[in-house]
């Protein structure tokens, strides 16, 4: 089984990157951008069975840093 | 003083601090492997070293802050062992949880490799009791990812509490309150993205990081 661990930065938190592709992404003449955000996907091939709460501990332990990070989960 | 300086894959400043400590304490550390899941007995000083541990891998510092080495050196500083995290090593510290806060990518996404001027803010610890308050030294820094982050809360409490050891006192990376050095709680860990190692005697271009190291083997040896 899969499970697909979405890390985003939490709102507040200022994203060089994202600042970097939105300013990219109005050079190359794309209007209407109004902010970028980036971050990162995680995917984890699993043993059957493996519960949400136990992705949500590596979520917690490593995959984020829930100091500026925010994580979602999707597994079937 | 006995200290020992932790060496992760990808760590490139552990020779330089182990170099710093020897010629200002006239002891070679112990080179500590990331596999070891013990700390040699009676250490004085931890060392973190600056470098690219796991090569930044998911986050910086995310890796080795998760190694087998890093349960005893959080160990040892829940136990009040001195412990002192360097650019690399701050981000790992910061990940181990053994400091508040995060080191983000610099505001202006440069890796900005220059001496920078410092206000010594806390004069009162470890490892800066050797300058005066408020005084004005100049360290080198060398990092990509050195944008300190913390919700307001902490950033209140830690200059509430006297925890920011050393400033920014020019624009370097976009630090919150331009913090370049925080303490823990209880005093006894120190991370900070500026390399005191670089700077300890007049050849390499400057002395004003000699002072971090004698300050240390004067409160522990």
């Amino acid at each position: 089984m899969k499970a697909v661990v979405t890390v985003t930065l939490k709102n507040g938190v200022l994203d060089p990157q994202g600042r970097a592709i939105e300013s990219a992404l109005h050079g190359l003449g794309f209007a209407g951008v109004a902010s970028a955000r980036a971050g990162k996907i995680i995917e984890l091939e699993l043993a059957d069975g493996t519960s949400r709460e136990t992705v949500e501990a590596m979520a917690k332990q490593l995959l984020a840093n829930t100091v500026i990070e925010n994580f979602r989960i999707d597994m079937p | 003083m006995k200290a020992a300086v932790i060496v992760f894959p990808g760590s490139n400043c552990d020779r330089d601090l182990a170099d710093a400590i020897a010629k200002v304490s006239g002891a070679r550390p112990a080179m500590i492997w990331h596999r070891e899941t013990e700390l040699p007995d009676g250490l004085d000083l931890i060392a973190i070293p600056g470098g690219f541990s796991y090569g930044d891998y998911l986050r910086s510092g995310a890796m080795a802050a998760r190694s087998p080495v890093m349960q005893a050196v959080v160990a040892a500083a829940s136990q009040g062992r001195a412990v002192l995290g360097i650019c690399n090593g701050f981000q790992v510290l910061t990940e181990a949880g053994l400091l508040p806060g995060a080191l983000m990518r610099n505001a202006g996404l440069n890796f900005v490799c220059r001496p920078v001027a410092l206000t010594v803010e806390n004069n009162q610890s470890i490892f800066t009791s050797q300058y005066s308050a408020g005084e004005s030294i100049t360290i080198p820094v060398a990092h990509h990812d050195g944008n300190y982050v913390a919700d307001a809360a902490t950033l209140d409490r830690l200059e509430g509490e006297g925890r920011v050891a050393l400033r920014y006192a020019e624009p370097v990376n976009g630090s919150a309150r331009d913090i370049a050095g925080v303490l823990n709680d209880a005093g006894n860990v120190l991370g900070m993205m500026p390399h005191p190692e670089r700077v300890i005697e007049a050849e390499q271009g400057g002395t004003d990081g000699r002072r971090m190291f004698e300050a240390a083997l004067m409160a522990l040896a």
